[in-house]
């Protein structure tokens, strides 16, 4: 272990709250995630009990819509949309591209405190009663009708907001400006790629988000506004301005996942990613094509019907991309030497997760299937898949993957292998039946169901089970590892990326020299021997 | 001109680090562009939906404070770029003269901003407080009106905070202009001048609809 690393440069509150370290700023992320996760978790965790049975007998129906809500809200923004970047980005990119920090730290660390208290609002509208209008807060309920704590919940959201346009701003100009020598646009790890994607959205698609969450404060406190219908007002604006920006979102949470699986599957196939440049250019097209696809969550709000076809057309053109990453994989794959370690287990799963939810993406972008789904739990099905399957399960992925380089420690290989089967047959055991449900009809955000439905509905729940142990697991051997696990070398998984080419845990500033770059990224071969990069 | 003392680690120079910081600005920006894009389109959406009420709702704002704003801060624009242009150790004192006029008429365009929503008080005009206006259009004026109080309120704000720069950025420059101080100037008035341009677009759609014939 190095002794002279950024986890021991200082042990004061001091050096953690007021530190513009990104390696110490992702930590404080990380902790601030885990603590969220459980919040959302349990309130999934009360639905699923609910839901096991046909009547109510656990919640009422305002508390149930208030628990979905709260699962919603916090999942989204206080978990999904911060967790890939701002933890394992916001500790690897600079690592990745040979750089010694971000480059505005100090914004990174606002960024922390601003996302903080964001979500201390938010969780202070859930405490003094909750919010009951849906996560997407859909006008006229959330401004005429609803009394629950909507300004509130929306004041948390739209402060957090700002916390992922700094992330983004950050990424973007570190990106740009900070590359180590050498260190070509296509000598980047597809992980930074697909992050510089991510960041694009998240600066041009929240501020959007933040003008309609303006709009819908200004209209709860004066009594009157844009999206009122009693003056005229058109409630479906409301709607193309939440989804313009909440369908890029969506590409917010599994376009950073998507980067983590390059790096696993590469690194554990020992090959290349095939078609670097087709995967590169993919995560822009995902992003660029994602900001015209937000009509898809309209097909049946009332939207014309040439409006609703060009948005049914888009959505089918956004999957080109995706496929091409899912394709590519695939074909890495192929004729590699491959390891079962446990981030490719991650991996793999994301693989299979993730071609179901995209494929089920397609069924819902048909408008014809889609008036039948809308509002089921086809739906529900469908984006747990993208956002549970794809993007937690990247995210373990690569925790796993990275874990030796942030802590300076090795995990139990054993559990953790273990925890990734438990989460893929867990989750599998959930969601699937949900398509099911969906198909025959059960509607989203009920808590009384007929009867028929039960079978499927017990299995979800008996796979929630699961998937809240298999969840929990790693609380447990990644912690025990923090204290007892084996201490880890510069470069556990013989990989060739920079942030290998540094101890475990990093120095302060990341390397001791400059790295120069003279090669493309994934030079995995047989006989490679990963040597220093900066000779 | 004295080089600022040092630069943070990550950049390998300080004219890296002003290009980095400039670059930033940028990015910011283009957020700004969406967070009143936004609120442009329902503009445009409910103008479409409701031409004669914009037309009328429009005719009751005030064409001449709102004029004199544009040229104060078309003036105010172009005095920052001079400052710009000025920032040097031996006209440091014209670079904050500069600047200092900016801010008084960044400050003159924010009063002129209170009287005028001072008088809509009095006629009447601001929505949900005792809105009164030509019954057939009253619904189409409330929702110009929204519009019109959400934008230039949140218009207003960013002057303030231009103001708050400039003033920082005055101070800096008359104590001690260094390169780092240049870039931050450069940043400073970008950001000056795109709140200028989103008000050229606002004065545009909010004092100019139903005043052509």
């Amino acid at each position: 272990m190095n002794e002279d690393n950024y986890l021991n440069a200082g042990f004061s509150l001091r050096s953690w709250f007021f530190t513009t370290d990104h390696k110490r700023i992702a930590i404080l992320y990380f902790a601030s995630l885990i603590f969220f996760f459980f919040v959302g978790g349990a309130a999934a965790t009360a639905i699923r009990i609910e839901l096991a049975t046909p009547q109510a007998d656990l919640v009422s129906s305002d508390m149930y819509n208030r628990l979905f809500t709260m699962h919603g809200i916090i999942m989204v923004w206080f978990f999904l949309i911060p967790s890939i970047p701002n933890t394992l980005g916001n500790f690897m990119v600079p690592l990745m591209i040979g750089a010694r920090d971000l480059a505005f730290p100090r914004l990174n660390l606002l960024s922390w405190y601003l996302f903080m208290l964001g979500g201390g609002v938010t969780l202070f509208a859930i405490l003094a009663g909750g919010v009951d209008t849906g996560w997407t807060f859909y006008t006229p309920f959330s401004t005429l009708y609803s009394n629950s704590y909507v300004t509130v919940a929306v004041t948390g959201v739209f402060v957090s907001g700002f916390s992922s346009i700094l992330t983004g701003l950050n990424f973007i100009v570190t990106i740009h400006r900070l590359r180590a020598p050498g260190l070509t646009w296509y000598r980047l790890p597809l992980f930074i790629w697909s992050l510089y994607a991510t960041s694009v959205i998240l600066v041009l698609a929240t501020p959007v988000l933040a003008m309609t969450l303006v709009l819908i404060a200004v209209e709860r406190l004066l009594g009157v506004g844009i999206f009122d219908p009693r003056i005229g007002g058109d409630p479906l604006l409301f709607q193309h301005l939440f989804w313009f920006y909440s369908h890029p979102a969506v590409y917010i949470m599994i376009l950073p996942g998507m980067g983590v699986i390059n790096e696993l599957v590469s690194c554990f196939s020992r090959k290349a990613v095939f078609g670097y440049k087709f995967v590169a250019w993919a995560s822009l097209a995902i992003a660029a094509i994602g900001f015209l696809v937000w009509g898809h969550h309209m097909f049946v709000a009332g939207q014309s019907l040439l409006a609703s076809l060009v948005f049914s057309f888009m959505s089918f053109i956004v999957a080109v991309p995706s496929a091409i990453k899912v394709f590519n994989w695939t074909a890495t794959l192929h004729k590699g030497s491959i390891h079962f370690d446990a981030p490719m287990l991650y991996a793999l799963a994301f693989i299979g997760l993730f071609t179901i939810g995209g494929l089920t993406g397609l069924f819902l972008a048909c408008l014809a299937f889609d008036v039948h789904a809308t509002d089921t739990y086809f739906v529900v099905a469908h984006f747990h898949y993208i956002m549970v399957g794809g993007m937690v399960t990247a995210y373990f992925g690569g925790l796993h993957y990275w874990w030796p380089k942030i802590t300076g420690r090795l995990y139990s290989e054993y559990w953790a292998r273990t925890a990734a089967v438990l989460i893929f047959f867990g989750f599998n055991l959930t969601f699937f039946p949900q398509f099911v449900l969906g198909a025959e009809g059960m509607p989203r955000r009920y808590h009384v169901y007929p009867p028929e439905f039960q079978v499927w509905n017990v299995l979800s729940s008996g796979g929630a089970v699961i998937l809240a142990v298999a969840y929990l697991m790693p609380m447990f051997y990644l912690g025990y590892s923090l204290f007892f696990g084996r201490r880890a070398p510069a470069n556990p998984w013989n990989a060739p990326g920079l942030e290998w080419q540094t101890p475990s845990p990093p120095p302060e500033y990341n390397f001791d020299t400059q790295p120069v770059v003279t090669r493309p990224p994934y030079q995995y071969s047989p006989d490679f021997e990963a040597e220093p990069q900066n000779a | 001109m004295p080089e600022a003392k040092a630069f943070a680690s990550q950049f390998v120079s300080s004219q890296h680090r002003d290009e980095t910081a400039e670059l930033g600005m940028w990015v910011f920006i283009a957020t700004e562009v969406l967070l009143f894009g936004g609120l442009i389109l329902g503009y445009f959406v409910y103008r479409h939906a409701y031409p004669a009420a914009f037309a009328a709702a429009s005719r009751h704002t005030d064409i001449v404070i709102g004029a004199a704003n544009t040229a104060i801060l078309l003036t105010s624009s172009f005095l920052v770029a001079c400052a710009v242009d000025a920032f040097s150790a031996e006209t440091r004192k014209i670079c904050v003269a500069l600047l200092s006029g900016a801010i008084v008429l960044g400050l003159t365009f924010v009063v002129l901003k209170s009287i005028e929503y001072s008088d809509e008080y009095r006629e009447h005009l601001i929505p949900g407080i005792d809105f009164n206006f030509d019954a057939a259009l009253t619904n189409g004026a409330q929702l110009f009106f929204v519009f019109y109080f959400v934008a230039t309120a949140l218009h207003a704000l960013h002057m303030l905070v231009g103001v708050a720069l400039l003033a920082v950025l005055a101070t800096l420059t008359y104590r001690l202009p260094s390169s780092r101080h240049r870039a931050a100037l450069h940043s400073g008035a970008l950001y000056w001048h795109f709140v200028d341009v989103v008000w050229i677009f606002l004065f545009a759609l909010i004092y100019l609809p139903g005043r052509s014939s």
